[in-house]
Order: structure tokens, then sequence, then C-alpha cells
């Protein structure tokens, strides 16, 4: 009966283990296509037969850097997700905070609206309002639409976070003569460090994956990595490990980000609807 | 209640100002607008000047027979994508809420998906779909099986722009699903358990039914997300073969940015918000009742 048993569970085990490697393997095959495409020559990269024990090269990553302006997507990208996120914490604390505290449903309603509503229904009116004020390929055109992304995320995540702030501390620092003000600025704040933290994370990265947005309101001064590694695309650039390696270099920092705040992400996706 | 300062009195609406500003700025003005926009005749250029034209725009959309293939592409994508993720999701999420070695990483990877950058994904995708040098043919045939066209097939260019989400989704729906799985709560299962149930048996009447509220959640979201699909399909195919991955998407956004027909791109929007909101509005009443 035991021996029956103990064969049972290691059947058991043996499926276990087989299922979650096939899922992993899975999840991460494209991850590893990518960096072994960006390695190898445009030889072995257009051979029939893939090419698995090579001598990597880093000539790829060095053409990105060279023919294209590699380095300028990079800094558009960054000053305008980090814009993003940091405009979207200023306004969007202070609004969690109401939110939370007052329950303010009619403006919590307006931002699930926001992130509902398909977002070229607002990149039109937005391209012909830039367009009138010549301001089309500007930080402003694009830091302004990103807000669409990075301030539902910050707001909705924010208000979880407040609503697990005891609602006794601020009440306390009132009865040592502490306006409300303050108490959200010294105690509420303070506290939910490791929440606006997270709340910056997931708006950096997310702003950074923008594609839609950038695509029409960024030009030759603004021009973000996701929209020019599609230019490369489309444009017929046909050498693979150059586009893989430009797919790497875009995709790696929000990846190592994402690893910092992995407790956060479903929830802030969810718009506060699950909590992980 | 007069103590304080001002904005301490007035911080219940100071506070939030900024944020109603911005949404009103940025998201009620310009749905308005896009109404406004769907009435009109409208270009880019200078001709023809905007001018009102009723519902003309609607019209001639429910005329187009691109139109009704755009819908009926991306019920068709949503149709796919969504079902497979929530069964896999659910296996996944079973899977996770087991106990095994390294349990923490592999929480960890199962993230990747959904935090990579769009573009690159729908890049590197492209590239193993190729139907000459791409890995998945290879795999295919070491599996005995025909090599496919893959995207850059009018038949099955759905099919795979919806594998490539079901590969970046899937573990959004799993993870919800796990949430929702680690707070069972230990005695009913065990309780199940001592009725001689078996495995298929607890899955179907205890768990499932537990952990329905997280399902129906994760469903509503990825069917609003689904519909409107923009990134990978866009990246990948830019609506082709034809216009045989053309979703009303992907037909209001060359509508207005490349065929430079605004009035008539704004009556898809609308169509495809009225549709995505109203989606949304009946999920949530829906539940609503079940919660009760």
């Amino acid at each position: 009966m035991t021996a029956q048993r103990r064969l049972r569970k290691s059947i058991r085990t043996f499926w276990l283990y087989f299922a979650l490697i096939a899922i992993v393997a899975a999840l991460l095959f494209p991850f590893l296509w990518m960096i072994l495409t960006s390695l190898r020559n445009q030889v072995q990269n257009t051979s029939a037969v893939p090419v698995w024990i090579f001598s990597p090269t880093l000539t790829n990553y060095r053409s990105v850097f060279e023919q294209h302006h590699f380095l300028a997507y990079t800094w558009h990208s960054f000053v305008v997700a980090v814009l993003a996120t940091g405009i979207g914490l200023v306004i969007g604390l202070p609004a969690a905070y109401t939110i939370s505290r007052y329950r303010q449903r009619g403006l919590a309603f307006a931002i699930l609206f926001a992130r509902i509503t398909p977002y070229i229904t607002f990149l039109v009116p937005w391209f012909a309002a830039f367009r009138f004020l010549h301001m089309v390929d500007t930080y402003t055109a694009l830091v302004s639409t990103f807000l669409i992304v990075s301030l539902p995320l910050i707001i909705w995540l924010m208000i979880t976070f407040f609503d697990d702030v005891p609602i006794d501390l601020e009440e306390a620092a009132k009865v040592d003569g502490a306006g409300e003000a303050e108490a959200f600025f010294r105690i509420v704040i303070p506290l939910s460090t490791p929440g606006i933290v997270a709340a910056a994370i997931l708006a950096f990265v997310f702003s950074w994956n923008q594609f839609l947005f950038a695509l029409i309101l960024s030009g030759s001064n603004t021009q973000t990595v996701p929209v020019a590694v599609f230019n490369f695309i489309t444009y017929g650039e046909i050498n693979y490990g150059g586009l893989a390696a430009a797919a790497v270099l875009i995709t790696l920092p929000v990846l190592v980000l994402a690893l910092f705040i992995q407790r956060w992400i479903v929830q802030g996706l969810t718009m506060g609807a699950v909590k992980g | 209640m007069l103590q304080g300062t001002w904005l301490d009195r007035n911080l219940r609406w100071v506070f939030p100002l900024p944020a109603v500003i911005a949404i009103l700025v940025l998201v009620v003005g310009p749905v308005l607008t896009n109404l406004l926009f769907s009435l009109q005749s409208r270009s880019w250029g200078i001709f023809p000047v905007p001018h009102f034209i009723g519902f003309g725009n609607y019209l001639s959309a429910f005329k187009d027979s691109r139109f009704w293939s755009a819908v009926g592409e991306m019920l068709y994508f949503t149709a796919i994508a969504v079902p497979v993720e929530t069964l896999l999701g659910l296996a996944v999420a079973l899977l996770l809420n087991q106990d095994f070695f390294l349990k923490g990483v592999v929480r960890s990877l199962v993230l990747l998906p959904m935090i990579a950058t769009p573009v690159a994904v729908a890049l590197i995708w492209g590239l193993m779909m190729n139907p000459e040098l791409g890995v998945l043919n290879y795999f295919l045939q070491l599996l005995g099986l025909p090599r496919i066209l893959w995207d850059t097939s009018p038949t099955l260019v759905i099919p795979s722009v919806a594998l490539v989400d079901v590969w970046e989704w899937t573990p959004f729906m799993a993870l919800i699903m796990l949430a929702a799985l680690q707070s069972l709560s230990q005695e009913q299962l065990e309780a199940a358990t001592i009725d001689g149930a078996n495995w298929w048996q607890r899955l179907v009447r205890i768990i499932i039914p537990m952990i329905r509220p997280a399902i129906v959640v994760a469903v509503i979201l990825r069917t609003i997300d689904a519909l409107k699909t923009f990134d990978i399909i866009y990246v990948m195919t830019q609506g082709g073969p034809g216009t045989a991955s053309e979703t009303l998407n992907i037909y209001a956004f060359k509508s207005s940015f490349l065929y430079l027909r605004i009035g008539y791109a704004a009556s898809l929007l609308v169509v495809l918000a009225v549709i995505v909101l109203g989606i949304a509005a009946f999920f949530n009443i829906w539940t609503r009742g079940e919660r009760k």
C-alpha cells in the first residue's frame, strides 16, 4: 500500500515538473531566441537549419549604435517616461489620497473610463490640436498624452496603498495640531514609500513601452525607441541580428525594473480589482 | 472645524483638482471632440472644409464591407485569444499553486512576457514566424508536421497574432487566478477530499466556483484589451496580408493617419468605444447580480 502510494506520488511529481518545464520553456523561448539572434551574424541567422552553437559576436549591437541614432532614441524614451511618471505622481498622489479617504467614486470612474476607451479615440483630436499649435514632435505633446497611460496606473495602485494606511495615525497627528495636508505629507507619504516606488516603476515601464502615441506624435527630435524599432522593420531592415539587438536593448531595462515590483504588477494592471 | 489652514479646509477638492483637470483635458475633451468629428466630413488637409453631415459617416460605415470585415477580424481575434488564455491561465495557476523547487524564480519568470515592450515582442515573433527561415517552422518540421505560412497567410494570420497575444497575456490571467487560489480556505478543500471527490470533481465543483469572481475579472479585463489590440498586430502585419488582420482599431487608425479620413475614422472609433464600453458595462451588471 505504501509502496503504491509512493509510486503514485513520484509519478505526480514527474508530471508536475514536466508541465512546469514546458511552461517555462514556452515563456522564455522567445527571449532566448531574441538574445541568440542578436549574437549571431547574418549568415548564421539566415541558415535554413537554426545554428545553436556559434561564437557570439557583438557586431550587431555596435551596428545598432553606429548606424542608427539609437542613443538619441533611448534618451528621448527616457526623458518622456521620466516626465510622464513624475508629473503623474505629482497629480496622481493627492487625487488617490482623497479618493481613498472620501470615496470619490465619480473621479475613480472617470479614470476607469480613460483606461477602457480605445487610445486612438484620444489620439485623433490630440494630433489635430498639436498640429494646429505646431507642437507635433515636442516633448510636451508626448508627455501630455503619455499621462493618459501613467496617471490611471498610479492612481489605481495608490488608492489600494492609501486604503491600507491606518487612519488612526492621521487622527493622532491631527490631535497633535497638524492639519490634514501636513498629515498627508508627513505621515501618509512616508508610510507609502514602497507603494510610490512600485507605482513609479509601473508607470515608467508602461510609458517606456508606449508605441501608439509616440508613433504619431513623435518626429526626428523626439523619436522613442519603440517607434525607431518599428521603423527599422518597416523600412526593410533585413539584418536580423541588428533587429534582435535593438529588441534586446529596449526590453532589458523594463524586465530588470519589473523584477523589483513583481508583487504589485498584477494589482496595478487590474485597476485594484485583484490584490496580489 | 475652523482650525487648520485654508488648504486643510479645502483639501477635499484641491487635492484631486489637478487630476480632474488632466482628465477633462486629456480624456473627456478628446472624446467629445471625436464625437463631433464623427458627425463631420473632415480631413487633415484644408479641403474639404470640415462640415456637418449628420450620421453620414456612420451610414457609410454600415455600407462599407471593409468595416464589417474589420469587426469580424476583431471578434475572431478576441474569440481565439481570450478563451485560450483563460483555460491555459487556469492550468498555469493550478500548477503554480503547487509546491515545487525554485517556485519564487518561476513566478518571476512568468511575469516577463506581459512587461516586455510589445514592439520587441512583435519583432521577435515575426522573426520566429518567418515562413522560410523562422524557427517555428523548423520545429514543425522536426515534429514531422508541414511548414506553414503563419502571419503571411490570409487564413492563418489572425490565429498567429492571437498566439502571440496568448503568449503575452496568459501569465496575467494565471497570476490573477493564482492570487484567488491562494486565498482559498484549506478546510473547504480538505472537506472535499474526505468526501471521496477525485481531482477533477474537486476542480470543477469546488475550486472553479470558489475562484469564479477572479476568473470573471480576468476575462473582462482581457476581453476589453483584446478588442483594442494594436501594437502586436500593427507591428507584425499592419493589418495584412491585404486586410486579413485588419481589426476595427487598425482600420480606424489607418483611416485617420493613412487615408486621412478623420470624420470617417472618428465614427469607427465611436463604434469601437461603444462596443468595448458596452461589453464592460454588461459584464459589470452581470457580475454585480452574481455577487448579491
